[in-house]
Order: C-alpha cells, then sequence, then structure tokens
C-alpha cells in the first residue's frame, strides 16, 4: 500500500531551445494528493502530458501503478484520468449525452455506460442539468462535468491540470469537495495549481518545481518549518521604525522588510521564540507596538522563497 | 472491458469507437439542427443567386437551361464543404482538450479521424438529398437513367470522403478554432475558379489552367456527363474535362494517398 503509484524518474522534455523539464523526480503514494505547485512554465503540464500518456519524455522514465507510460501505455490508459486546463467536453451535447459517449468509448455496454452517467450525475449535483446542453452551463458547471467525465471508469490517478483555474470562489470550493470525496474513495491525486491555498487545502505532499526540476518536496507543514516563523509588528509610530528594526534584525539576524508605514515583517530562524519574549525586547528598546504577531508563514511565502532563491543562484 | 491488445480486437474497437463518435455527430446535429439548416441554406441562396440573377444573363455554350448547367456545379460545390466543416471540428476538438481527453483514453486512437470523416459522409448524404430536392424544384432533373445518376452521387462522395480527410489534417495541424474560421472564407473562391458556374473557355489562359485542373471542375463536369445535362465541353479541352470520371477517382485516390497517412501520423505523434 505504501508503494508509490506514480513514480517519475529524471525526465527530460525538451521543445526546439526551450527546456521544460530538466531531470525532474517524482513520487506520489497511493491514495495521497499530491500538488505540484510551481510558477507559469516551470514545466508542471509537460509533466502531467507525459505521465498522461500524451507526450513522450526526451529522457527518462515514468510509471503508473507498475506501467510504463510510453511502452505500456494502454495500461496506464485504462488506469488514469485527465482534467486539463479546459473543460474537454462537447459544448452541444448535454452533459448526460457527454458522459454516455465517454462511457461508450470507455468501452462500456450500453447500458452499463448510461447507468454510470446517471449515477455521477446524481452523486456530483448536475442531475438539474443534466439534459441541457454544455454550451448553457457556468464555468464551474463544466468543470464539474469535465471532472466526472474523468470518474467514468473509477481511475486509480487522477491528473488534476490547474482544476480551478478563473472560477469563483464557490465553484472553486465545489471542485474542492468533490477531489476530497474521491481520495476518500482511494483514488490518487496529482494535483496542478497556481494557487497555494488550493495546494494547502487539498494536498498531502507539495512538490515545488521551477525550472523543470523538484526543488522542494514535503507537506505543507514542513515547507513552512524550512523558512520559520514569521514575525509581524505593527508600531504605533512610525518614527520608531528604526529601533523596531534594530530589534526585530538582533533576533531574527535578517533585517526585516518594511511593508507599509509602520509595519515590519521578518522571518525567524526555526523553533524557539517566544511571543512574550518578543514583546519584551521590544518594550526594553522603547517601541511601542500596536500589534505584535507570530505565526506560521503562508505557503505562498514559502513558494516565493523557494522559487526567489533558486533564481538568485 | 478492453481488449486493445490483439490485432483484431484492436479493429474492432477501432469500428466501435467510431461508431460511437459517428453518433457524436448526429447527436449534435440533433441538438443544434439549426447548424444544418444555415449550412443547406447557402447552397439554396446560390441556386437562387446564380440560377436566376446572374443565370438570366449566361449563355450556356452548346444550348441548354442555365439551372440545368448549374446544379452539378452546385453539387460539387456542397461537397466542397466537406473539408471545412471537418476541419473546423477538428480544429474544435484540438484546441478546447477534448482531443487529448480521447488521447489519455483506452479507446482506439484511429477511431477519431474515422469517426470524424465517417460521420461527415452521412452529414454530406443530408446535404446531397436537400439539393437534389432543390434542383427538382427548379427544374433540375437527371437524363440519362439510374444507373449513372447513382454513379454521379457515388462520385461526389468519394470524393468528399477523400476532401473530409484534407479537413482532418488541416484540422490537426492548425489546432486552433479561430485560426480555422479564418481560413473558411478561402474555400468560396476555389470552388469558384472552376467550371462550376462559368465555362472555363473565356478565363485568361493562367486561371483557365487552375479552372481546368481544379477537382471542383472535373466533378462539375463528371455530374454533367453522367446527369446528361448541357455543358458537357467538346472538342480540345484539358484532360481531366476529356476524362471527368477518370479524372475525379484519380483526384480522390491522392488525396487520400496523402491525406490519410499524414492525419494518422499527426494524430498518434506524442511530441507535444
Amino acid at each position: 500500500m505504501t508503494d508509490p503509484i506514480v513514480v517519475a524518474e529524471g525526465l527530460h522534455k525538451s521543445f526546439g531551445d526551450t527546456h521544460a523539464l530538466r531531470g525532474l523526480d517524482l513520487s506520489v503514494p497511493r491514495g495521497t494528493v499530491c500538488g505540484v505547485l510551481g510558477p507559469n512554465g516551470a514545466g508542471k503540464t509537460t509533466a502531467v502530458r507525459i505521465l498522461a500518456t500524451l507526450s513522450d519524455p526526451d529522457a527518462g522514465h515514468a510509471r503508473i501503478a507498475g506501467y510504463d507510460v510510453v511502452r505500456q501505455a494502454d495500461k496506464v490508459r485504462e488506469r488514469i484520468g485527465l482534467a486539463g486546463q479546459y473543460a474537454a467536453v462537447d459544448e452541444k451535447l448535454t452533459g448526460r449525452g457527454n458522459l454516455r459517449m465517454f462511457g461508450r468509448l470507455y468501452h462500456l455496454s450500453r447500458r452499463e455506460a448510461h447507468r454510470r452517467a446517471d449515477e455521477l450525475l446524481e452523486r456530483f449535483g448536475l442531475t438539474d442539468a443534466a439534459d441541457r446542453p454544455v454550451a448553457g452551463y457556468s464555468g464551474g458547471m463544466r468543470r464539474r462535468l469535465d471532472l466526472i467525465t474523468c470518474l467514468i471508469l473509477r481511475p486509480e490517478v487522477l491528473f488534476l491540470d490547474e482544476p480551478t483555474t478563473g472560477l469563483d470562489p464557490r465553484s472553486r470550493g465545489e471542485i474542492w469537495d468533490s477531489v476530497r470525496e474521491l481520495v476518500a474513495d482511494g483514488t490518487t491525486v496529482l494535483l496542478t495549481t497556481q494557487y497555494l491555498d488550493e495546494a494547502d487545502r487539498l494536498a498531502d505532499d507539495i512538490a515545488v518545481v521551477d525550472h523543470g526540476q523538484v526543488i522542494a518536496t514535503g507537506t505543507p507543514d514542513e515547507l513552512k518549518a524550512t523558512i520559520g516563523d514569521r514575525l509581524d509588528v505593527v508600531l504605533e509610530d512610525p518614527a520608531a521604525l528604526p529601533a523596531a528594526a534594530a530589534v526585530l534584525h538582533a533576533l531574527a539576524g535578517t533585517d526585516p522588510a518594511v511593508t507599509d508605514a509602520g509595519r515590519l515583517s521578518v522571518a525567524l530562524p526555526a523553533g524557539g521564540f517566544r511571543l512574550a519574549d518578543i514583546v519584551r525586547e521590544l518594550d526594553r528598546a522603547g517601541v511601542e507596538a500596536a500589534d505584535v504577531r507570530l505565526r506560521r508563514p503562508t505557503l505562498d511565502e514559502v513558494f516565493l522563497r523557494l522559487t526567489d532563491r533558486k533564481e538568485h543562484v | 472491458m478492453t481488449a486493445l491488445s490483439s490485432p483484431l480486437g484492436r479493429l474492432r474497437w477501432t469500428f466501435a469507437d467510431g461508431l460511437t463518435l459517428v453518433g457524436r455527430e448526429l447527436g449534435r446535429l440533433r441538438r443544434q439542427p439549426g447548424e444544418l439548416v444555415a449550412a443547406l441554406v447557402f447552397p439554396a441562396v446560390m441556386v437562387v443567386l446564380f440560377g436566376y440573377v446572374f443565370g438570366s444573363a449566361i449563355q450556356v455554350p452548346g444550348g441548354g437551361d442555365y439551372r440545368e448547367y448549374l446544379m452539378p456545379g452546385l453539387f460539387a460545390m456542397v461537397t466542397f464543404t466537406a473539408a471545412q466543416g471537418v476541419m473546423a471540428r477538428v480544429a474544435a476538438d484540438a484546441s478546447r482538450g477534448v482531443m487529448d481527453r480521447f488521447r489519455s483514453m483506452p479507446m482506439a486512437r484511429l477511431a477519431v479521424p474515422f469517426g470524424q470523416t465517417g460521420a461527415d459522409l452521412l452529414v454530406g448524404l443530408a446535404f446531397l438529398a436537400v439539393m437534389v430536392g432543390t434542383g427538382l424544384l427548379v427544374g433540375w432533373q437527371p437524363h440519362r437513367g439510374l444507373v449513372p445518376t447513382v454513379e454521379a452521387f457515388l462520385l461526389m462522395t468519394v470524393l468528399r470522403y477523400a476532401l473530409s480527410w484534407v479537413g482532418v489534417y488541416v484540422g490537426l495541424a492548425v489546432r486552433n478554432e479561430e485560426a480555422a474560421n479564418a481560413l473558411v472564407p478561402l474555400f468560396l473562391p476555389f470552388t469558384m475558379v472552376s467550371n462550376a458556374f462559368v465555362p472555363t473557355g473565356g478565363m485568361p489562359g493562367w486561371l483557365r489552367f487552375l479552372a481546368d485542373w481544379n477537382p471542383v471542375s472535373a466533378l462539375t463536369a463528371a455530374s454533367r456527363e453522367l446527369f446528361g445535362n448541357p455543358g458537357v465541353p467538346s472538342g480540345d479541352v484539358a484532360w481531366p474535362l476529356a476524362h471527368p470520371v477518370a479524372a475525379v477517382l484519380l483526384w480522390s485516390a491522392a488525396l487520400l494517398a496523402v491525406f490519410v497517412p499524414l492525419s494518422l501520423r499527426a494524430f498518434m505523434r506524442r511530441g507535444r
């Protein structure tokens, strides 16, 4: 059970002069959600396309459930679902018509395809819209239909390439609920996203990709711990800024970022800082603070730090 | 469930999946009959425009009714819409990720182009039926009996099928719905530079050459001959017009020989 179901080793892929992947390694344990994060052009989509058998790697190899994505593509295709950045369904057919057609293309019998379509529509709350053409669906409904189209064969691995890009918050919430439900059923999900809160909420593990390589992996908490806690200080009087900055520098060993007039923020080295000590230090320097907060970094901060550091190397 | 491993199983599923995709296209038409009507209005407008407006001033060489002369040209023109229709649908599937979905599924990949072209064949038969009805209404009719008439419609169907593969290839090559739509207006002049509406004899030499060798002209000439309609050229004419039936078959074979392998290769390629 703990065997990884998705394994990529040393994937390379170039398009002309562009190196989309430069030795990407990835391993996703069965039944978990892996969030692949990275800036635009980092190689996320290229990696998903290779894993979903749409594209061949120039070097390296990948296996899904033990089957090689290049040599045993048919076996892989029986075990995966892919929901891309578009709603890849037929706009002119109804929701039900789409599910029945894809069911037939998955080689279900006519009766089985019809039954599965009804079941999925019911379960994912699309029954009311089922007999309307997809062209009249909202963005969220289309994505949901797109998602359930992948589920016809109950795939072992589901690839979601930016499943909520461009959706309103409510529709995003609905997609997230659907994904959680799938994972509860045992489906493994590989999710690429630009929204870090999405990864934070859904992913068990995160792989940060930049310039075609994985530059960090871990649970969201582990990644946050690598850059330590954040200390935010809001001053009563902006004139006290230099004194406050000196105190924070002494604590953190780096210059704090002044985010706003009278607002400072600094990353503390991991472990060992108590709020009471910090307040006392500020007090001793004569700094009057309106607010002092010690908090976990957001995944955004982790991400910016990781991808930024990479660029400076 | 699936049995793509054996060659026979693969063939069977290619056929079954192709039929499913034919069903898809027919389902689309049933949902949007307006699209079919719009596509049929255009040739009907051409019948009126050419049959009654321009036709009133056009003299058919060798005599005869202009509308009798015109209808084989319009049949040919409608036949050539196959390429643009299939191109638009393939490009839409490619740009909206539907093609990627098909390719990530354990289905027979080749079923997709075969399904698209097969569906177009059925659509083409519907077009042809409406055109025949329109033709009969304006006084056109075949004069040489059942067998040559059926031969003419078979020729149209064969060439239509070959042209639909051109559509598959271009649609896969552009992979972009808007770009595909931008290509559509090019089809009209292509069908006009032919003998479909006027004899090619009066055109300047270079244009006449293009028109004589245009497959539209070969199909038009073959239909006129097989229907017994006026305008069959006599004397010293270009080879495709002197042997129009052979020319249509050769054109069809050539288009299939080039575009089926190109399309299949483009479809199977896994580079991107």
